[in-house]
């Protein structure tokens, strides 16, 4: 790596911190305002929730301090990174986090590699093929995926290649049960990734397809177009070489804004498929209130967005030498 | 006079559209020797870039196409070749450049990739051969601190460097014929020179045809040999660029020139010629000029001139034409 590139990851990286710590005390606060809090929902589910017994739980968890102090006490903890207990399953927060974090980045990162990989294909193909009907037949089928509703599409899908077909796992992360290690692992995760990973991916795809075809038809306007022509390449060099690397940019920009997007997505998809990450420990702890474990997860969250965005400005450098990053 | 290296022959180009076909090139014949500047003149909208990119069959199809006539380089006739035998020709023998090199270089690439792609395509050179032949051509386009500037990308050269990268690219398989297409419209009057001298002085080292796209007759008089002169898509007088100066024949050429001598104008400083090229749609029946001829008589109004010689190898499209000389 060159000295301003690393340069400008460190800085980076430090502006990280005061972007993450304003998200989380956002979060705080915003969280706060609901209704109920795990004092109730606990107190509720053993079933004898006296007064004093909640009032109780209360100043267990710190819940009974006036809210600055809490704040306070939260964000104070958080700078040593120390995310708390998770108020009902009595684990620290971090535990339960780094349990789940992993199969959810596997599934956000092969749905995104997914869209884009194949986003961009079909989009060239598409760009090539202008107001032909292959061409038509893409925008329309974008089209279609783009309105369906992800939960609906991985239902589908299941019935159709787990229950009609019967070739591809209806949910989980591994063969239970089959304790396979090194590489049969890794290929039985990735039999259980593909639907839904296309599930959350598809969406995405339609998205990339669409623009990368506009981005490349703008690219084709251009000079170096010509000039590339005229020196004698074939329509398919052109495409792939010269149109392909400046039409990439918008492509990468969006699919860097879209991280954020990406993770809500997940949550859905990990529910219908059993998959499990962060989205299943998300849907827990707002239904019971847990506040440091949901906290605790949007902290980790916005790091990973974050840091995404990081890894998407340097992509870009790579791409376009105009970029210079200082 | 041998062989010419390149021979057009009634070459016609059109464009649909929604309101119906443009003629951009209508009939248009002429020929390029070897070492020879063609300088081809007129308007802007006369047809002149689009007979260059059709040269290359770089037209767009849809909505362009050539409708009719013969490219014939080195007695090879271009139009009737497969795009992949095309595609062998292109950058091989013969090679272009164009108005604004801003725009004509790959932004995302270096300028070895740029020209090393014409080396690997045509010559199959290697990769530690192609920087060697990169450096080398860069030399001789006069771009100082070559081995720096391979490595660097468009946007840390000057726009005369550039045009310069684009004719290294260009004359990187010694081409039989360069077209430059209006080469130093976007460059500094300053560069403009130096770069024509550049191009002259390879023309004359490596013995190429020049095709000279331009609108220009100051730069026609210092580097051409011969003119063809467009309006509205049709060749209207062709000659040595010293019977053009001397006698020009046809009224439009003689706008032209009229145009370009400012500095002779008494009491104007501008003399122009009134009007504008007729809209493809809106194309008068009879000669396309006639609207703006001060000299027209009915006859241009009804009926289109004929290229006529009014001496060997001076054709010109006006019936008065042969009346007219060193008028």
């Amino acid at each position: 790596m060159k000295k301003a590139t690393f340069q400008f990851v460190l800085r980076r990286l430090l502006q990280v911190v005061p972007v993450v710590l304003a998200i989380a005390a956002f979060n705080f606060l915003l969280l706060r305002m609901a209704p109920g809090d795990a004092a109730d929902i606990l107190a509720g589910q053993m079933g004898h929730a006296t007064v004093e017994f909640t009032e109780q739980l209360r100043r267990e968890f710190g819940l009974d301090r006036p809210l600055y102090q809490q704040f306070f006490i939260y964000m104070g903890k958080l700078l040593t990174l120390d995310l708390g207990m998770s108020h009902l399953q009595q684990t620290p927060v971090v535990d339960l986090i780094v349990d789940r974090l992993p199969a959810t980045l596997i599934l956000m990162v092969s749905a995104i590699l997914l869209a884009v990989i194949v986003g961009i294909c079909i989009g060239i193909a598409a760009a090539r093929r202008q107001g032909r009907l292959a061409d038509n037949l893409i925008s329309v089928a974008a089209l279609l995926v783009y309105a369906t509703p992800a939960f609906w599409l991985g239902l589908m899908l299941i019935v159709l290649f787990s229950i009609k077909l019967d070739i591809l796992p209806s949910g989980g992360m591994m063969q239970i049960g089959a304790g396979h290690e090194g590489l049969a692992h890794v290929l039985d995760v990735t039999w259980h990734l593909i639907l839904p990973a296309t599930t959350l991916g598809l969406f995405y795809v339609a998205i990339y397809t669409r623009l990368m075809r506009a981005s490349m038809l703008e690219v084709y306007g251009l000079d170096f177009i010509v000039t590339a022509r005229a020196k004698g390449l074939s329509e398919g060099v052109i495409a792939w070489t010269h149109a392909m690397r400046n039409a990439l940019l918008p492509v990468v920009t969006l699919a860097g804004v879209q991280i954020g997007h990406l993770l809500g997505g997940s949550v859905l998809v990990e529910t219908v498929f059993g998959w499990p990450g962060l989205g299943r420990l998300v849907f827990d702890a707002l239904l019971q209130r847990d506040l440091n474990l949901l906290l605790g997860i949007l902290f980790i969250s916005s790091v990973v967005v974050v840091i995404a965005n990081l890894v998407v400005d340097l992509v870009y450098g790579l791409l376009d030498p105009r970029i210079v990053h200082r | 006079m041998s062989a010419p290296v390149l021979d057009v022959r009634s070459l016609s180009v059109e464009f649909e559209s929604t309101l119906g076909t443009i003629h951009a090139v209508r009939d248009l014949s002429f020929s390029i020797g070897e070492g020879e500047t063609l300088a081809l003149v007129g308007e802007s909208g006369s047809g002149k870039s689009t007979a260059a990119m059709a040269l290359l069959r770089l037209i767009p199809n849809p909505p362009g196409r050539i409708s009719s006539g013969a490219v014939l380089l080195a007695g090879r006739d271009l139009t009737a070749l497969s795009e992949a035998d095309l595609r062998g020709v292109r950058g091989r023998e013969m090679a272009m450049i164009f108005q604004d090199p801003m725009m004509a270089l790959n932004p995302v690439y270096t300028i070895e990739r740029q020209i090393g792609e014409v080396l690997r395509l045509h010559l199959g050179l290697s990769k530690s051969e192609i920087l060697a032949e990169v450096v080398e051509l860069l030399r001789l386009v006069g771009v100082p601190a070559p081995e720096e500037r391979a490595r660097q990308y468009p946007h840390n050269l000057s726009g005369g460097m550039r045009q310069r990268v684009m004719i290294a690219m260009a004359l990187a398989c010694r081409p039989r014929l360069l077209i430059a297409d209006e080469p130093t419209t976007a460059l500094d009057v300053t560069v403009q020179a130096q770069v024509l001298d550049l191009i002259h002085g390879l023309k004359e080292k490596f013995g190429m045809a020049v095709l000279l796209i331009t609108h220009d007759l100051g730069i026609v008089a210092e580097t051409a040999n011969r003119v063809v002169v467009m309006y509205a898509g049709r060749k209207v007088e062709e000659g040595t660029v010293g019977e053009i100066f001397a006698d020009p024949r046809h009224p439009y050429t003689r706008g032209l020139l009229g145009a370009a001598k400012w500095e002779e104008a008494d009491g104007d400083l501008l003399r122009e010629i009134p009007g504008t090229v007729p809209s493809p749609f809106e194309m008068p029946s009879g000669c396309s000029f006639a609207p703006r001829c001060a000299e027209a008589i009915p006859l241009c109004r009804s009926a289109m001139p004929e290229l006529k010689d009014v001496a060997p190898g001076r054709p010109v499209r006006c019936f008065l034409a042969e009346g007219r000389g060193h008028g």
